[in-house]
């Protein structure tokens, strides 16, 4: 199967890329790495009237670190995440987790705003951006808009982008004297994910919320309020870290597929989030 | 460019070779090099990125050939298995692949070179695990992968790398 025809832009700039947007008279796709959506128009699995190609943006990639705030350009390949030293000093979760996303020919091309803009539900980076309380930066011919994490994967490959929008950038804070966990089940190394977890801790206070997003196991990356209220504090001990994992899919509609059942993937989060948290713990012992 | 077409026009390298090519839009860049440019060395495989067979090298980084369009490839370097046998980089590797039996039908032994020549040249002493880990996107279905890394491996063993 070959892909169908479509009529094929590529802008130079945003504003430009962002008036081919605001046309709705016909269905128009970001193509950025192209790792996703090429892949899914291969097997016509996605048919758009047009193709925005975004790649020659030179402004939507790179990663720095101003007032506090680390930004991820929209545009920057998974092979400059994994490579930057910024990310791996003050993001270590997103250090860790990038190294599971697919092979290095696909992390060439494949780009951080992709994943989030597609916001598969088995996909890495967006269960790193919900963890980290990312803010997702949008732009359209009406504006620009900032929209948190927690407000943002909302469904099925659905996420609060609206149709004109193009995705910009992500914001972090910078979480590297943190505590942080992840761990990843697949069935082959660069697979998506059967079932994962991603987990910010903070020990500046007693009571400082925790945020445990669980991926490949649902319609989208969510996380867990019945492991995080174990997590409060950051230091979580022994029976803290059992805790959080017994409940860690509580309340959640954990979604069978063609690698695992629901309660295969229930088990799986359980032992994923135990593993995680005690690696956690021997990180951070002397 | 901002206007909309369903044909585009390409200038690019291949292989050191500048060329100028019209392009459907929605001819991706393994079917490109293959179909119109004889370059057959490059396979198709999945077509959905997961097997390696497609492998190429573009401005000096090796991507899938079946994730990207042609039509991206203007303005850019594009590297087969062809170019690179001949310019004789591969060469370490190709012998050590003959000399542990890593190739029997070949079809992904393009694909394989480039990306152990990938490793190579951001690590030229890369463990088994990093050679595993690299290959881990390629797939093969004769040789059952040990004589690819033992191959990878022993070029890895040696001063500098292929």
């Amino acid at each position: 199967m070959k892909l169908p025809a479509f009529a094929y832009a590529r802008p130079d700039s945003v504003d430009a890329a962002l008036a081919l947007l605001a046309d709705d008279s016909r269905d128009s796709r970001i193509l950025a790495g192209g790792q996703s959506l090429l892949a899914a128009m291969n097997f016509r699995l996605s048919s758009p009237d047009l193709l925005i190609d975004i790649n020659r943006i030179d402004t939507l990639a790179g990663i720095d670190h101003t007032d506090g705030v680390i930004r991820i350009g929209a545009l920057t390949r998974h092979a400059e995440v994994m490579a930057s030293p910024l990310v791996a000093a003050e993001l270590p979760l997103l250090a860790r987790a990038i190294r599971d996303v697919a092979h290095p020919a696909i992390r060439n091309r494949g780009t951080f705003g992709g994943s989030v803009a597609l916001a598969d539900p088995a996909a890495e980076m967006p269960a790193i951006a919900l963890a980290c309380g990312a803010t997702l930066v949008a732009r359209s011919t009406r504006g620009e808009r900032r929209i948190h994490a927690d407000d943002y994967f909302l469904g099925l490959y659905e996420t609060a982008l609206r149709s004109d929008e193009l995705l910009i950038a992500a914001e972090f804070a910078p979480h590297g004297a943190r505590p942080w966990a992840f761990a990843e089940q697949a069935r082959r190394r660069g697979d998506y994910a059967s079932a994962g977890v991603a987990i910010l801790l903070d020990d500046a206070h007693p009571n400082a919320p925790a945020r445990v997003a669980l991926f490949g196991v649902a319609d989208r990356a969510l996380r867990s309020p019945a492991a995080e209220r174990p997590l409060a504090g950051g230091a979580p001990d022994a029976a803290a870290i059992a805790d959080a994992a017994e409940h860690v899919c509580d309340g959640i509609d954990v979604f069978g597929d063609a690698h695992a059942s629901a309660p295969m993937k229930r088990h799986l989060c359980r032992v994923l989030t135990r593993r995680a948290l005690h690696a956690m713990t021997a990180r951070a012992e002397p | 460019m901002t206007h909309a077409r369903t044909e585009t026009e390409i200038t690019l390298k291949v292989n050191g070779e500048p060329l100028h090519a019209t392009v459907d839009t929605r001819l991706n860049l393994v079917d490109f090099l293959r179909s119109q440019q004889g370059l057959t060395g490059t396979h198709v495989g999945c077509e959905h990125g997961v097997c390696g067979a497609c492998t190429v090298r573009v401005d000096g980084r090796i991507v899938r050939g079946c994730l990207m369009l042609a039509a991206q490839a203007d303005g850019c370097a594009v590297d087969t298995i062809e170019g690179l046998d001949e310019s004789g980089v591969l060469a370490r590797l190709q012998q050590a692949f003959h000399r542990h039996n890593a190739l029997q039908c070949g079809f992904c032994t393009p694909g394989m070179l480039l990306t152990a020549a990938d490793l190579l040249a951001a690590d030229p002493h890369p463990s088994r695990d990093d050679i595993r880990e690299h290959l881990s996107g390629n797939y093969c279905r004769c040789t059952g992968y040990q004589a690819i890394v033992d191959a990878v491996a022993e070029v890895a063993g040696q001063g500098d790398p292929a």
